[in-house]
């Protein structure tokens, strides 16, 4: 009796620590949740719509995930607090797959289990592969923000999965592109991150660079994420005596290497992806940032979906939106869409409908080909100037 | 109960505490914005928190103080409730019959997820009863072991993506390799004992990973590999759910045959020689035990059961690339021995199943998901230093030469 | 051989940084024998505790040099007293138990401690402003060598010498290593061992929130996730020195640096850590307690 005793008391102190966690970091988000069941009316008789949103929400990698959350967090509370969906309400489920394939399957199940009419995800291209089975075999759309391998949609192994952002190979051909018609560059160094999607899409900048005459890959090399000091890669650009850096991979790592070139007084063209053309990117490196390329959706400073979108992060969270936040908007808004115009969630009625309605959304007005990938989201290659993205015309 | 004193210690660790969380709590800076957010309101719920934790917390250690002092005074070994239960006949076969129901009809009772869920526990289970022999019978602390988990998965993918070589031809060749990976690891590291012994495997593990990662010609890099197909059933076509179950029972049947070559093995002359290995290495040689051998035979035994493991796992996850073998992986792994009972069977089919199942079952708690989970990892080791099944030794008693003594 | 050079320097900077998380766990390695994974995240928190400071201080209008030594010094504070708290609730209650359970008990607090960030700050990178003011007579040497890169060299030097005197000559420094030698027969000649373990901690915590502010001051950057990667490292570099052994600690942290450096320089940075593995791999086949450990012969 004594012993189960002791254990009792250790029970009372866990669940009192969770607790008080909870209560200490849940205040902020208890608000706009009683603020939303105000303002919409009592419709339970409906069966809410389910909207699975998965990704990388803790480790390494969760700054890539958290935004498509939030994203996906405002959409829906500013649907639900209008009628929702045909008089639906919308229903989140936020799972979490720290970008390991295997964590996301058990991800996938649980969101199929619970009944996820439609899902926003996954982050990782590894992640996502390894969880599309799943939606496939149980007929649920996915669409990812951000996960770029050109095989998920190229290869006709996943007719279930879309995508609001470019694959790697249309990304780096365009880099490719401007590298060499533009700026007319001949010796190129290719960086990567070794991570999936940057050394996926450097594989492919490496692969264009070299089936062209015009100029020559002079470095090719993966740099270790996560260093706290670059100076022997850059030592090694230097003395490759290359004009420009394709780099792959994700802004912190590009700002890293960017202030230690410009402190090395190296002044090196450097062209990124999607992953660097976020403003924390500039805001991080700062005046070194200054002049730097990077591909991205065509420019959404001008949207009014864009802005309105950015303007209701700030306001909701109190900071700038992360990586992928507009794609993910996208993404979402995209989703809903569908469900709206064809006022059904099943798969084959959703699958052409986002085949064939086009859609506003902070990246333009969209619809997706038959393989996923989206029709409409031009894109374009941004400079840096004065501390902001300003899109280059060619 | 509660004394002045008491209400003044606790006081002052709420001080305490609030002062230590102010900077990370209170302020939020936004070096983008350049503004500052104070929240005080989080403050004053530290203190709270702190101030309440504070009694359980002391009241919990005085008890596990008292709990060791006694079992000192005594001079027996606690025995903990759940091998004294196994050991009585009365509790261990209506125990085991409930088991055995309750995994037969589980995957047709809970929902998909439940099912995969157990899945991924039980590979751990394997995995780690793998590893404890390493570190819990032959007290060799390894943190790479992920690297052999890896070399399964791997060469059931790449086997079947290059040969199409089925899963079930593929489970004992994964093995095999794990187990010439295990002996050809094992030789350079025969001389390093303790810690230095656990960077070097830690070593190993990154080493294979980063190769998988770079070596885009051999094992497709970062990108990895998809469509490994799901362990088949003699051809026949099974949907999604039917063939979770399916792997389910083919785990089963593989943790059932870990957990009996296990056992034999704990008993068997290589058994105790890893056992005597663990407790001291100078007096097992003196002893006549061969220490290269037995501690080779350590690693690869272990490595064995981790390719297996990695088989399983490339079939279930159907999609395997570097990120799924990280050090963190090795990490999981070794809780899951510890945290079970280093050296105990049960305890380590307990450890994997609370420690695979419990981030999932706290996804209730969405984003606070991982923080729970740490400061659990804490408490529990606090509290159950020994692990939750602790290992009973085997006591050998030898009665015979003290009875012709007393006659 | 200005490539030579400027890699030399390169490696010379990862060392250092190496350097100062090293000795933390050195320290408490030697006293308690505890690969303190916690360690990581203390430095983690030195910088974010830092940043804090030198917004908030930004915003007050000081001037930079006040700032960054008012911050790094704060952070030092909080540090140790992350460091103290760590040590007596996660690792005191376990004493006497198996070490592996102590190691596992350090694994949840470093979990804990990432996702506590994650959650009271952000999950996105900062910005961290570098505050070392540029001197005027590294102005030629410029390309080569930063003030910034100057002052973590200089801190690490003087870190290493603070403590080489504070081991050696003082009182505490001779109670550190009875107790380190052995801590039962140092409890019975009267040393406050709990005085002594705690004070280690404090030491080693401030250490490292002092590397955390400066790195990160260097590479411009933070983040709830940075304390990981640069704590394997730097555990690493502890043991190739020879664990527990404080020059031990930097020589294989600065050997770790070079062979970093100079493998990216003259190979490939994409093999970089598999040859900073294989390289420590070897060194311990070598020398089985590390460069400068000592080899302890076991008796029976």
């Amino acid at each position: 009796m004594k012993k189960r005793f002791g254990r009792y008391f250790v029970l009372i102190a866990l669940v009192t620590l969770t607790g008080m966690v909870l209560f200490a970091c849940g205040q902020q988000q208890e608000q706009p949740a009683e603020a939303t069941k105000e303002a919409a009316p009592v419709e339970k008789a409906v069966e809410p719509i389910k909207l699975g949103v998965a990704g990388a929400h803790s480790g390494d990698l969760a700054s890539y995930g958290i935004p498509t959350v939030r994203a996906a967090e405002l959409i829906v509370k500013k649907r639900n607090a209008m009628t929702g969906i045909c008089g639906r309400q919308i229903e989140l489920l936020v799972e979490d797959d720290v970008c390991k394939p295997e964590v996301a399957t058990n991800t996938a199940t649980k969101l199929v289990t619970d009944g996820a009419n439609v899902v926003v995800g996954h982050i990782c291209s590894g992640a996502t592969k390894a969880a599309l089975g799943i939606y496939k075999e149980s007929g649920v759309i996915a669409m990812s923000p951000s996960a770029t391998n050109p095989a998920l949609t190229q290869s006709g192994d996943y007719p279930n999965f879309y995508r609001t952002i470019a694959s790697d190979d249309a990304q780096a051909r365009l880099e490719v592109d401007f590298a060499l018609d533009v700026l007319k560059l001949k010796k190129i160094a290719v960086l990567h991150d070794k991570g999936d999607y940057g050394k996926g899409l450097a594989e492919f900048a490496k692969g264009f660079l070299e089936g062209d005459s015009r100029a020559e890959v002079v470095l090719y090399e993966g740099i270790t994420p996560g260093a706290v000091d670059y100076s022997a890669v850059v030592q090694k650009i230097k003395q490759s005596e290359a004009e420009a850096v394709i780099f792959g991979g994700y802004h912190p790592e590009a700002s890293k290497l960017v202030q230690q070139m410009r402190n090395k007084a190296m002044d090196t063209v450097f062209i990124s992806d999607d992953g660097v053309k976020d403003d924390t990117f500039i805001k991080v490196a700062g005046e070194f940032a200054e002049g730097v390329y990077a591909t991205g959706p065509v420019d959404t400073s001008s949207n009014p979906i864009a802005v309105d979108a950015v303007e209701l992060h700030k306001k909701e969270y109190g900071e700038e939106p992360g990586a992928f936040f507009l794609n993910a908007y996208a993404a979402t808004l995209a989703l809903l869409n569908a469900i709206e115009k064809s006022g059904s969630t099943d798969y084959d009625v959703l699958t052409k409908t986002l085949q064939s309605e086009w859609v506003a959304t902070p990246l333009g007005i969209i619809k997706f080909d038959e393989k996923g990938d989206a029709i409409g989201v031009g894109f374009a290659v941004y400079q840096v100037q004065n501390g902001q993205y300003v899109t280059v015309e060619f | 109960m509660i004394t002045l004193q008491e209400i003044k210690k606790s006081f002052l660790v709420s001080l305490w505490f609030m002062f230590l969380t102010f900077p990370i709590m209170v302020i939020k800076v936004n070096t983008i914005e350049q503004t500052i957010e104070w929240r005080w309101w989080w403050m004053a719920a530290v203190g709270l928190g702190a101030f309440v934790l504070s009694f359980f917390w002391r009241i919990a250690i005085a008890r596990k103080e008292a709990g060791k002092k006694k079992a000192e005074v005594s001079g027996e070994e606690k025995i903990a409730l759940i091998p004294r239960l196994m050991s009585n006949p009365r509790f261990y076969i209506p125990g085991l019959v409930a088991t055995v129901a309750l995994v037969v009809i589980f995957p047709f009772v809970f929902s998909m997820y439940q099912t995969n869920i157990l899945i991924t526990a039980l590979i751990y289970v394997v995995v780690g009863l793998g590893l404890n022999i390493v570190v819990g019978l032959a007290g060799l602390l390894d943190l790479g072991y992920v690297a052999f988990y890896a070399v399964g998965a791997y060469s059931y993918a790449l086997l079947n993506y290059h040969f199409g070589v089925t899963f079930w031809m593929a489970l004992p060749i994964g093995a095999l390799l794990a187990f010439l990976f295990g002996i050809m690891l094992g030789f350079p590291v025969l001389r390093l004992r303790g810690d230095y012994l656990a960077i070097v495997t830690l070593g190993f593990g990154e080493i294979i990973r980063l190769v998988l990662e770079n070596w885009n010609a051999f094992s497709f890099g970062p990108s990895g590999i998809a469509n490994i197909p799901k362990p088949g059933l003699f051809g026949l076509k099974l949907s999604l759910q039917q063939s979770s179950i399916f792997i389910y029972f083919v785990m089963i049947g593989l943790a059932l045959m870990t957990i009996f070559v296990v056992r034999r093995l704990q008993d068997s002359r290589i058994g105790r020689a890893w056992i005597a290995l663990r407790e001291d290495e100078v007096a097992c040689q003196a002893m006549g035990i061969d220490k290269t051998r037995t501690k080779l035979s350590a690693f690869a035994m272990g490595a064995t059961w981790a390719g297996m493991g990695g088989v399983v796992f490339a079939a279930k996850t159907t999609f395997i690339n570097p990120t799924s073998f990280t050090i963190w992986e090795s990490v999981i792994i070794l809780c899951v021995v510890v945290l079970g009972g280093m050296g105990s069977i049960l305890g380590v089919i307990i450890g994997a199943l609370v420690l695979i199942l419990l981030p999932e079952y706290l996804r209730a708690f969405s984003e606070y998901r991982m923080l729970v989970f740490g400061a659990l990892l804490v408490m529990m080791m606090v509290f159950r230093p020994g692990g939750i099944v602790s290992g009973v030794r085997r006591i050998y008693k030898f009665e015979g030469l003290q009875n012709k003594v007393d006659s | 051989m200005d490539y030579f050079l400027e890699l030399f320097l390169g490696g010379l900077t990862r060392g250092s940084i190496y350097a100062l998380i090293a000795l933390g766990y050195t320290m408490v390695y030697g006293i308690i024998e505890l690969i303190n994974f916690a360690h990581g995240e203390i430095y983690m928190i030195g910088a974010f505790t830092g940043l804090i400071v030198i917004s908030v201080l930004t915003m007050l209008g000081w001037n930079s040099i006040a700032i960054i030594v008012l911050a790094a010094l704060i952070a030092m504070l909080y540090s140790a007293a992350y460091g103290f708290t760590i040590e007596k609730i996660a690792y005191k209650p376990l004493r006497g138990s198996q070490r592996l359970s102590a190691l596992i008990s350090a694994i949840g607090m470093s979990l804990f401690l990432q996702n506590y960030v994650l959650l009271a700050q952000t999950s996105n990178f900062l910005p961290y402003p570098n505050l070392v003011p540029t001197w005027d007579f590294l102005q030629p040497y410029e390309h080569i060598v930063r003030s910034t890169e100057m002052v973590i060299y200089i801190a690490t030097a003087l870190v290493m010498v603070l403590l080489t005197y504070l081991i050696k000559f003082t009182r505490m420094g001779k109670a550190m290593r009875a107790v380190a030698q052995d801590r039962d027969m140092s409890m019975l000649v009267g040393v406050d061992v709990n005085r002594v373990i705690s004070f280690t901690f404090i030491i080693g915590s401030s250490i490292a929130a002092l590397g955390g502010v400066l790195v990160a001051s260097h590479i411009g950057q933070v983040n709830f996730y940075v304390g990981f990667i640069v704590g394997i490292k730097a555990f690493v570099a502890a043991v190739l020195g020879g664990i527990g052994s404080m020059p031990g600690a930097v020589l294989g942290s600065l050997v770790l640096g070079w062979t970093e450096s100079f493998f990216t320089g003259y190979i490939s940075s994409d093999y970089e850590d598999v040859f900073a593995f294989l390289f420590l791999v070897l060194i311990l086949i070598f020398r089985p307690a590390g460069l400068l450990g000592r080899s302890d012969t076991d008796k029976v």
